[in-house]
């Protein structure tokens, strides 16, 4: 049977709990309730009330009392109910966890899982992608997969990890996602992209639900005799430059795609990393497909021209091919 | 824009303050609980409204009873259960439908959904989708008043899961340092979304909370709208003489699921059965009827013409347009 996004984040934590005993998870709604996306049903009644904590409505608190319980050893899952939430925690997470190993020696063995992503027709708090909120901070690790495979693999590197990791689950693949896991265990390393596509004539990076638009433009690409190549970043923070420069060696165009808005994006960090490290490889500009700068729009019509899709990279890459 | 429908209160035949307060409460009541039943048990489920649908049925007594005692002045900032608020302030009601419906003719134009908005010519404050992120704001409008030595209360409205923030302890303290004319209106509707309130804080009532900051904090049952409208007489009295702060904690009954999509099987049954008992609505108009302000006939009336200005209000907004793509970058900043 083959198992959704969802449902690989869901085995995932699973599987890490009953693995090592001081892995506990806290949020909001996540017990009796099961999560607002149902990610941890079934986990209260099977883990117990010591091992799947109800919390108020305190994101402060819940990451504050993550960092505190990691220092005695514990490893703490915790959940945003929406990654635009985590805004409400932001000040433990950018100037305590991501500090303590550098300033003390303090290792923080904790993840903030953060359903993000637009789409859903959520409006402006409830559809963010607060990822390069974090990105540019040292100290954090931030991930953010594509497929169960990677969900499932990396949720349980997340929890293993000894520093910080934030784990942003892209609400729009919880259901759409569907992939038949090997029965084996696995993990997923964080750190480390991947190429999913393989091609000669243009490179695409993407990541989060934009790894699928990507490889269907790839698919249409292909049709008028394009091949392109389709690197997923899976990790954001420590970032793997070097799969995507590999990439760009070998196609000498690259187009880089993200669901996040487009100044300070990811898409300015790679281009500024690519132009750095291959310029003489280069065949073409550098171009970016990402959301404008601004916040996401409720209305259908306007979210659609918000987000980044398989036509806006097909004439971007169409573009580029030409160029 | 064509011009939007409005809203008009009915004239009431009944005489004496009591009987016109009642008929005030109840078409407001009615009209809340109407349009947010037309919004989650038709048009959402029509696929009319996409995205998130929360209601506040049930708890129509509390944006009522607080909402008809705002002077012009006093700036609301209501909570994502308090509909109510919108109307008596003046917010037509095809901008709402308009607003649901993700129409260009919303109050956010299409921008933001459900109850996600705010006009500033109506004193209203949209919400700040995270809970109590609007606590110090009420703090700062109360500063501004004061500032600009003018008259006027920011009615601070939030649910009990939403005391548990930080926003929402800082706001408190800030506006009773500063001693700022700030109402908090609590709807303690005993869930936060999944949470009972027993999980949610150790204090057995969100008043509890108001010694902690030399506060005056009262208790009204706020499924009655005439209690809840007498102590917002009085707790406005004390904020309006300049005694500070006051808070208001309404106990009431969330009706509903979280939001139109939980079922809500975590709430015992019962309780939604005692609580259906004490419906606001049907108390206030067994009231009324058992005073004689006002016949059953007189009453369906009413009922009737809310439902017609309803049907007007969704066909205006359903002719309203989508918003047009090429708007999308407008307004992040002022326009030159
Ligand atoms: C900071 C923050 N965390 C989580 C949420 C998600 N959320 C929306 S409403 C809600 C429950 C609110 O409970 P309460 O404040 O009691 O208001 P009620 O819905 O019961 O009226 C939650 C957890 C949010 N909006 N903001």
């Amino acid at each position: 049977m083959p198992t959704t996004y969802l449902e690989a984040i869901r085995e995932g934590l699973w599987e890490e709990m009953e693995r090592d005993p001081n892995v506990f998870l806290l949020g909001e709604d996540i017990g009796v309730y099961g999560g607002a996306f149902k990610v941890t049903a079934g986990f209260i009644e099977h883990f117990g009330e010591r091992r799947v904590v109800d919390t108020p409505i305190s994101e402060g608190a819940i990451v504050g009392a993550a960092i505190g319980a990691s220092f005695l050893g514990l490893r703490p899952v915790a959940e945003m109910q929406f990654a635009d939430f985590i805004s409400c925690g932001f000040d433990q997470i950018v100037n305590f966890a991501a500090k303590c190993r550098y300033r003390w020696g303090a290792a923080v063995p904790m993840v903030i899982r953060a359903p993000s992503g637009g789409g859903i027709h959520g409006g402006p708090f409830h559809s963010q992608n607060p990822e390069m909120w974090f990105v540019r901070v040292p100290g954090l690790k931030v991930v953010a997969p594509a497929t169960a495979y990677d969900a499932k693999g990396l949720i349980k590197s997340a929890v293993r990890d000894n520093d910080p990791v934030l784990f942003f689950e892209h609400k729009g693949l919880y259901r759409r996602i569907r992939e038949e896991l090997p029965g084996e265990e696995y993990t997923v390393p964080i750190g480390k992209a991947k190429v999913v596509r393989e091609g000669r004539d243009l490179t695409i990076v993407a990541y989060g639900a934009m790894v699928w638009t990507a490889l269907e433009a790839a698919e249409k690409l292909a049709e008028e005799g394009v091949q392109a190549e389709v690197v997923d970043l899976r990790t954001l923070l420590p970032l793997d430059r070097e799969t995507v420069i590999e990439s760009v060696r070998k196609t000498s165009k690259v187009l880089l795609v993200h669901e996040d808005t487009r100044t300070g994006g990811m898409a300015g960090e790679l281009a500024a990393s690519i132009t750095e490290s291959v310029f003489e490889y280069l065949d073409g500009p550098v171009v970016r497909v990402t959301a404008p700068d601004t916040p996401v729009p409720y209305s259908p019509p306007l979210e659609e021209a918000f987000l980044p899709n398989v036509e806006k990279v097909l004439e971007k890459a169409r573009w580029l091919r030409r160029y | 824009m064509s011009a939007a429908p409005v809203s008009t209160l009915p004239s009431t035949s009944a005489s004496g303050e009591p009987a016109e307060l009642a008929h005030k409460c109840l078409y407001y009541m009615t009209l809340m609980r109407e349009v947010e039943d037309r919004i989650e048990r038709k048009l959402y489920r029509q696929g009319k409204i996409v995205g998130g649908v929360y209601v506040g049925r049930g708890q129509e007594a509390i944006p009522v009873g607080t909402a008809l005692l705002a002077e012009p002045d006093d700036v609301l900032l209501p909570s994502h259960r308090d509909m109510a608020v919108m109307f008596i302030r003046g917010m037509p009601l095809g901008r709402v439908f308009a607003q649901y419906m993700g129409r260009a003719d919303g109050p956010t134009r299409g921008r933001e959904g459900n109850m996600h908005m705010g006009d500033l010519k109506l004193n209203l404050v949209s919400i700040i989708s995270a809970l109590a992120a609007t606590v110090p704001v009420a703090a700062g409008v109360a500063l501004a008043m004061r500032y600009l030595g003018k008259p006027g209360v920011a009615f601070s409205y939030f649910g009990d899961g939403a005391t548990s923030r930080g926003d929402w302890h800082e706001g408190v303290n800030f506006a009773t340092v500063q001693k700022l004319p700030v109402l908090f209106i609590c709807n303690n509707n005993q869930y936060a979304y999944s949470t009972p309130l027993s999980a949610q804080m150790a204090c057995a009532n969100v008043a509890d909370r108001g010694p902690a900051y030399s506060m005056p904090a009262e208790i009204v049952d706020g499924n009655d709208v005439l209690a809840v409208h007498a102590a917002t007489r009085r707790a406005l009295e004390q904020v309006r003489a300049g005694g500070g702060p006051y808070l208001l904690e309404c106990k009431t009954f969330r009706m509903t699921g979280h939001s139109a999509h939980d079922a809500a099987h975590y709430v015992p049954k019962e309780l939604f059965e005692e609580w259906e008992r004490m419906d606001p609505i049907a108390r206030l108009r067994s009231k009324m009827l058992a005073n004689g302000w006002a016949d059953e006939a007189g009453l369906e009336r009413v009922r009737a013409g809310i439902l017609r200005e309803i049907d007007e209000a969704v066909e205006w907004a359903d002719r309203s347009p989508y918003p047009d793509p090429a708007t999308l970058l407008d307004d992040v900043y002022e326009q030159s």
